[in-house]
């Protein structure tokens, strides 16, 4: 949480400084991002690959573990393209780029606003951050209505950091091995989605 | 778009030769700091942005309504497996 209110306000002191005119004109060139955007990815990568958790995870569950993330994505996908009629100006693609964020809104909006623009980038930011907040306030009662899984599936990327602590308390301790498992494959899964939709 | 699933998939196999090494518990905090560097960029592209900062509340609810429409599917898609494949004969209880 502390995490995210820093990322939050770094991004608003950027908002600010810009609108203020603040802003050396050399900072506004986009090519030195791009190779950061490739530096953190690179780290995204080694983090996956580094960790543990996953073969764990596997063994206690077996295969139905896997089911869990096809159901995040699935379902996301699904409910996107059913809302983006409501969004006409908006292609499928787009929608479904913003989407396949999971929650995860430093990386998907970046990635977003590289190859498509700000302007779908700062939804990318906001809808995703969006995301993340529905499940840090609304997850007692989705476990309530809706069963153990689905504040791991609404949590998408963040199951294995920001939204743990919730997910552990209302899903239970047996679940955090597949909280852990399916932040993993989402977080993965993110990247990949995103620049598959963007190519469409 | 190949560039980054071929950047990813480079690191995942130099993480996973690295993965016994104690120094890489910093790989997150590198990747935090540099998040926090881009998402100040992005900052600075969006107020340097007029058509993004004109349109801010019709952009926050386009993202409301994505977010919405995902976030049900998804709960809806985690029930279902949720009933059909963990819940069986009460054994999670």
């Amino acid at each position: 949480m502390k995490q995210s209110l820093i990322y939050l306000l770094l991004f608003a002191l950027g908002v600010i400084l810009a609108l203020f005119g603040w802003i050396p004109e050399a900072l506004l060139r986009d090519d030195i991002s791009k190779w950061i955007l490739y530096g953190l990815l690179f780290f995204v990568g080694i983090q996956i690959g580094s960790s543990k958790n996953m073969f764990t995870a596997v063994k206690r569950f077996g295969f139905k573990i896997a089911l869990v993330p096809i159901a995040t994505t699935v379902g996301t996908f699904a409910g996107v393209a059913l809302v983006s009629v409501l969004l006409p100006e908006r292609s499928l693609s787009d929608c479904l780029s913003v989407g396949a964020g999971f929650a995860y809104y430093s990386l998907s909006s970046i990635l977003i606003s590289e190859f498509r623009g700000v302007e779908l980038g700062t939804v990318a930011l906001l809808a995703n951050i969006m995301r993340e907040f529905i499940v840090l306030v609304f997850t007692p009662w989705m476990v309530k209505y809706f069963g153990r899984l689905s504040p791991i599936c609404a949590g998408g990327a963040t199951t294995m950091d920001t939204t743990l602590p919730i997910i552990t308390k209302y899903s239970g301790p047996d679940y955090v091995v597949v909280a852990l498992f399916h932040g993993m494959i989402i977080d993965f899964s993110v990247p990949l989605w995103v620049s598959f939709f963007l190519a469409l | 778009m190949l560039n980054i699933i071929l950047i990813i998939l480079s690191g995942v196999v130099v993480g996973y030769f690295v993965r016994k090494i104690p120094q890489v518990k910093y790989v997150g905090t590198i990747i935090s700091l540099i998040i926090i560097l881009l998402l100040f960029f992005l900052g600075v592209s969006v107020g340097a942005n007029e058509q993004v900062v004109n349109n801010f509340s019709s952009i926050g609810l386009d993202a409301l309504i994505i977010t919405l429409g995902g976030t049900v599917g998804t709960i809806l898609c985690a029930w279902w497996v949720y009933v059909r494949f963990f819940n069986r004969k009460g054994k999670n209880r």
